[in-house]
């Protein structure tokens, strides 16, 4: 009974997982500043919602999203509203993409990807600039866009480990 | 083609419209509610401001604990960096080593040689112990500028030892008693100190005005001092070594000096001897 107990805490705390860190990566801003690579930055949020939502949306809440990038917003200092904008968008992709597969492919997913992303950052910074007269710098962007695409595969190979875990407690109970 | 349309339009509607599976909400509604934020932001309202004031509490909280995991990771890799960059900083100070090491070589042979050419021009070279006195009493007149101190002839002060605040010259003793001794200070009017003026390189007499600054006296008129140019004792009269610190030229003959006189509370009493053969 208490074994029992033990693995179905196990299970919901592997399924809060992907909300946990994404939360985590929004407070903490996963910037690897102390790597000094020049240009090097990437969306995690981006690659996090986008995975999550497409193979099991059950684990990341909308409501959750939405918060989580009012809270990107305040510790980034952009506009409130723009990051839940973006995050949600990209929830609305990744279930695009659900709807519309059936056979699903990793490679497929990841030319997804590029297009969600590039459709997304323009929306949000197309906001940015006309209605908030914000300053941008497209060469930053540009490379935070194709770091972000080039880790999404690495990224999504370590998320499918992690959904082997919660699968294989899931088993177990 | 019309079959794929509307394909499209139910995939984006279930994807947009309709309340997913676990979902407390739908996807439009929050992607409105995000849109209506952004636009209350734009009116600066304050509302909005509230929500955010509101979320600063709640990151700048939270952030301490959420930042551990990182914090972690950033510490193990500054300290697997540091020890693959061990043997380079190792090299890097060696080569400063070797680099300090000559530094300190020619420095040694600077002095040596300064010590030396001292010892031509017979200046002072040794310096008797320093003697720390405490300033009893502090006669600021515009007749007078001495003080008491109170160490004298028992604490083997002598007429005509120099009187310092830290490293800068502030006058000479000129009465001694058992237990204490007169200062006068460089302010005093009847204060003659032999200096020299650099860069120029001018030499003359500075002398008090009864007030916080002295004037340089008996030069010749066609001498012109720099604002800023530094005043040190040359050495002549055989009362002072030169070199020590005494002002900076403010205004054409007036000299500012470094340490100011009304703050004093405890001097270095010194005497200068040549060194005997």
């Amino acid at each position: 009974m208490s074994k029992l107990g033990k693995g179905k805490i196990l299970n919901k705390l592997l399924e809060l997982g992907p909300i946990l860190i994404l939360y985590m990566a929004v407070l903490n801003e996963f910037d690897f500043n102390y790597l000094n690579l020049a240009y090097f930055s990437f969306n995690f949020p981006f690659i996090l919602i986008f995975y999550w939502s497409l193979k099991k949306p059950e684990n990341l809440g909308y409501g959750l999203i939405f918060f989580a990038g009012l809270i990107n917003d305040v510790v980034i200092g952009f506009p409130l509203g723009i990051s839940s904008f973006a995050y949600l968008f990209m929830c609305g992709f990744a279930a695009y993409l659900r709807n519309i597969t059936l056979r699903p492919s990793t490679l497929k997913d990841w030319l997804f990807f590029l297009f969600a992303i590039l459709v997304v950052n323009s929306l949000t910074y197309i906001m940015l600039i006309l209605f908030f007269k914000f300053k941008i710098y497209y060469l930053d962007i540009a490379v935070n866009i194709v770091f972000t695409f080039f880790l999404y595969i690495i990224f999504a190979n370590l998320f499918e480990i992690y959904q082997r875990l919660i699968r294989g407690s899931e088993k177990n109970d | 083609m019309e079959a794929s349309r509307d394909d499209f339009v139910i995939a984006i509607r279930s994807a947009f419209i309709q309340r997913g599976n676990k979902q407390r909400f739908s996807l439009i509604f929050l992607i409105i509610l995000s849109i209506v934020f952004l636009i209350l932001g734009r009116f600066n309202l304050s509302a909005i401001n509230y929500i955010k004031i509101s979320i600063n509490e709640l990151v700048y909280r939270s952030s301490f604990i959420v930042s551990v995991p990182e914090n972690y990771i950033k510490k193990t890799y500054i300290n697997i960096q540091d020890h693959f960059t061990y043997y380079d900083e190792y090299l890097k100070l060696k080569k400063e080593n070797i680099e300090l090491k000559t530094t300190v070589e020619n420095t040694n042979f600077i002095t040596s040689e300064n010590e030396r050419l001292k010892k031509i021009i017979d200046d002072y070279i040794i310096v008797s112990d320093e003697i720390i006195a405490k300033v009893l009493i502090d006669k600021q007149s515009p007749f007078l500028r001495s003080m008491i101190i109170n160490k004298g002839s028992k604490n083997n002060i002598k007429l005509g030892m120099a009187v310092l605040d830290g490293e800068f010259l502030v006058g000479k003793v000129v009465e001694v008693n058992f237990t204490t001794s007169r200062v006068l200070l460089l302010s005093d009017l009847n204060s003659k100190i032999p200096v020299t003026i650099e860069p120029e390189g001018y030499q003359s007499i500075l002398s008090g005005t009864g007030k916080n600054n002295g004037i340089i006296q008996y030069s010749k008129e066609e001498i012109f001092l720099k604002e800023g140019s530094s005043v040190f004792t040359s050495g002549s009269g055989a009362l002072f070594k030169s070199g020590i610190p005494i002002g900076k030229i403010t205004n054409k003959i007036k000299v500012d000096y470094f340490s100011d006189f009304s703050q004093l509370k405890f001097v270095k009493v010194i005497e200068f001897k040549k060194e005997e053969d």
